[in-house]
């Protein structure tokens, strides 16, 4: 009885401090971040261009760049992602298509962001001649959150409950009303989350737009499609790794704390819109 | 009677919509395979398996140093992301405070997807200064790169194994704290051996993001020229991701060169894709079932 205890009072030392260095790891990054960014940022640095030459200037081209390219990725992916959504929660029947289907979705979350940057390069920029571009670089991003919001959509609309369907079906709705009126509009704060989170892994992503999208550097805001579009992951790679003067490594720590705030304002309007979302459904 | 007609063939027509939705991701996915495969295959033979050396300069276009180093980075950071996530999974299921745990888990899960480049960035502006004043050598190292992306899989190791430890049901927990077991039991033998299956997939789920990881670990890992077996872990290497992100600017198309980029495209594509889907066949249990059982088939023999 008493090595039980002593095991207790030693567990329970050892589970505080593991989670201590981990939680506090975690947080110090952003510390950091923040207290180097910070110096940098102000309405000079958020409002001019970058000079590729001096390593000076600001990151107004590569925020509006991001905005873009997560616009034209968001604007592809969406449709595909919650039509596929439905028809797998909704119509699609238990057989070989379905699960083939589902086999396939899972194997594009997986493919490594590093591949898709390859095929992006090669068939969209090259063999296509879509160029290195905005256009590109949207298209490829959409390969990655596309099976994002695929997953999460459909798991909120399975969510739903029978008997809302059912109540629906009674009434006299076709299957696509009940689909439409009842079930999506109940999932609705499940799939904007998962678009959320789909749109915080496209804003984050760095390796697509620095192989389809352009060099980071532009200085220029894209007037069509297919001009080259810098984003601030590429921006914030270029001058942390390239720049060896100081007044580089600055401008990285100011382009890496907007990224990340960008990122967490996404990803905690995501968490806000669930958990309302699974208090309704509790209730 | 005709409106019904009208309104069945509508009905068809979004069904099949919908479906051609669901069969884009096939398209985007076979398209992915066949070109990869196509460009990649004037250099997929023994010579590139097998190959010891990777070194444009030389013509040599062998994976398999670079392999071994992406495995044992790899496995590395997941073993020290495990270490120690789990425990704070732990911690914060079962040894805390409500009130704390309702604070912590979500600032955890908001970082959960953190972009890469900033973790990168971190590494490279903190971790390898430190391992070069502390240890000396370059500071760009295996150690370095295992900091970096265990810190990038934490949050989604802590998350999902806390949800997987939360849906053991409260009963089991007052049964066995009822019959006289400490916390620490309780979670050992019964919270743990049940929660196994979600807190396992969520370690092999968080290895093939690390397995596929370019930025963060392509800024903190040293990348010399040609490729090696990093001696010790103060060593610099060179990983399959970074050789890619590093030899594309400067390729020729079409060379030997390129199709081994490829080549190593295809690899990295199956290695995810096997450990994702072993991941989620241990998520329905039915292979976790199998494996044990084959394991304790092995025990009484």
């Amino acid at each position: 009885m008493i090595d039980a205890e002593k095991e207790e009072s030693v567990a329970k030392i050892l589970l505080w401090a593991v989670s201590l260095i981990s939680v506090s790891s975690l947080f110090a990054i952003f510390t950091y971040i923040f207290l180097r960014g910070s110096k940098v940022i102000n309405l000079e640095f958020l409002m001019t261009a970058p000079n590729p030459i001096f390593w000076a200037g600001g990151i107004f081209p590569q925020i509006v760049g991001s905005l873009y390219l997560v616009a034209l990725c968001t604007a592809v992916a969406t449709p595909l992602g919650i039509s596929a959504a439905i028809f797998l929660s909704e119509y699609a029947r238990n057989n070989f298509i379905t699960k083939t289907t589902r086999f396939f979705i899972l194997t594009l979350a997986g493919i490594p962001t590093i591949v898709i940057g390859l095929f992006g390069l090669t068939f969209l920029v090259y063999r296509l001649d879509f160029r290195v571009s905005l256009f590109s670089a949207g298209i490829a991003l959409s390969f990655l959150t596309l099976p994002w919001t695929i997953t999460v959509s459909e798991e909120s609309m399975r969510a739903v409950p029978m008997e809302y369907r059912e109540a629906a079906l009674a009434l006299g709705a076709t299957k696509w009303q009940t689909t439409w009126h009842v079930v999506f509009k109940a999932a609705a704060p499940g799939i904007i989350t998962g678009i959320l989170l789909g749109i915080g892994k496209a804003l984050g992503e760095t390796t697509i737009p620095l192989m389809c999208g352009g060099s980071g550097l532009e200085t220029f805001l894209p007037r069509s499609l297919f001009e080259p579009v810098g984003g601030l992951p590429v921006y914030t790679f270029i001058f942390a790794t390239q720049g060896n003067v100081s007044s580089a490594v600055d401008r990285a720590f100011g382009g890496s704390l907007v990224l990340t705030l960008m990122f967490l304002v996404l990803s905690a309007s995501a968490l806000v819109v669930r958990n309302r979302y699974q208090k309704k459904l509790r209730k | 009677m005709k409106r019904e007609g009208h309104r069945s063939v509508l009905e068809k027509a979004i069904e099949i919509m919908l479906f051609l939705g669901a069969a884009s991701s096939i398209v985007i996915v076979f398209l992915i395979v066949i070109f990869m495969m196509l460009e990649a295959y004037p250099a997929l033979n023994p010579d590139f398996l097998l190959g010891w050396t990777w070194d444009p300069k030389k013509e040599m276009f062998g994976i398999f140093q670079t392999g071994v180093s992406t495995i044992y980075v790899g496995a590395g950071a997941i073993i020290l992301a495990t270490v120690i996530g789990v425990p704070t999974a732990v911690f914060l299921s079962d040894f805390c405070r409500y009130n704390v745990r309702n604070i912590i888990k979500p600032s955890i899960e908001l970082l959960v997807g953190i972009p890469t480049i900033v973790l990168g960035f971190f590494g490279l502006m903190v971790v390898v200064p430190f391992i070069r004043n502390s240890f000396g050598g370059w500071g760009f190292s295996v150690l370095a790169g295992w900091i970096v992306l265990a810190i990038m899989s934490l949050p989604h190791i802590i998350s999902i194994s806390e949800d997987a430890l939360r849906a053991v049901p409260s009963s089991y927990r007052e049964a066995a704290l009822a019959l006289g077991a400490t916390k620490w039991q309780t979670v050992k033998k019964v919270l743990l051996p049940h929660a196994k299956t979600g807190i396992t997939a969520s370690i092999l789920l968080a290895f093939g993001r690390v397995m596929g990881e370019t930025m963060a670990i392509t800024m903190v890992i040293g990348n010399p020229r040609v490729s090696w077996i990093p001696a010790s872990i103060f060593d610099r290497a060179k990983v399959l991701t970074s050789t890619i992100l590093l030899d594309w600017s400067y390729v020729e198309i079409p060379s030997l060169h390129y199709h081994s980029l490829f080549g190593i495209g295809v690899i990295l594509f199956l290695i995810v894709a096997l450990v994702d889907v072993i991941a989620v066949y241990i998520i329905k249990e039915g292979m976790w079932k199998r494996i044990t059982e084959v394991a304790s088939w092995w025990k009484r023999r």
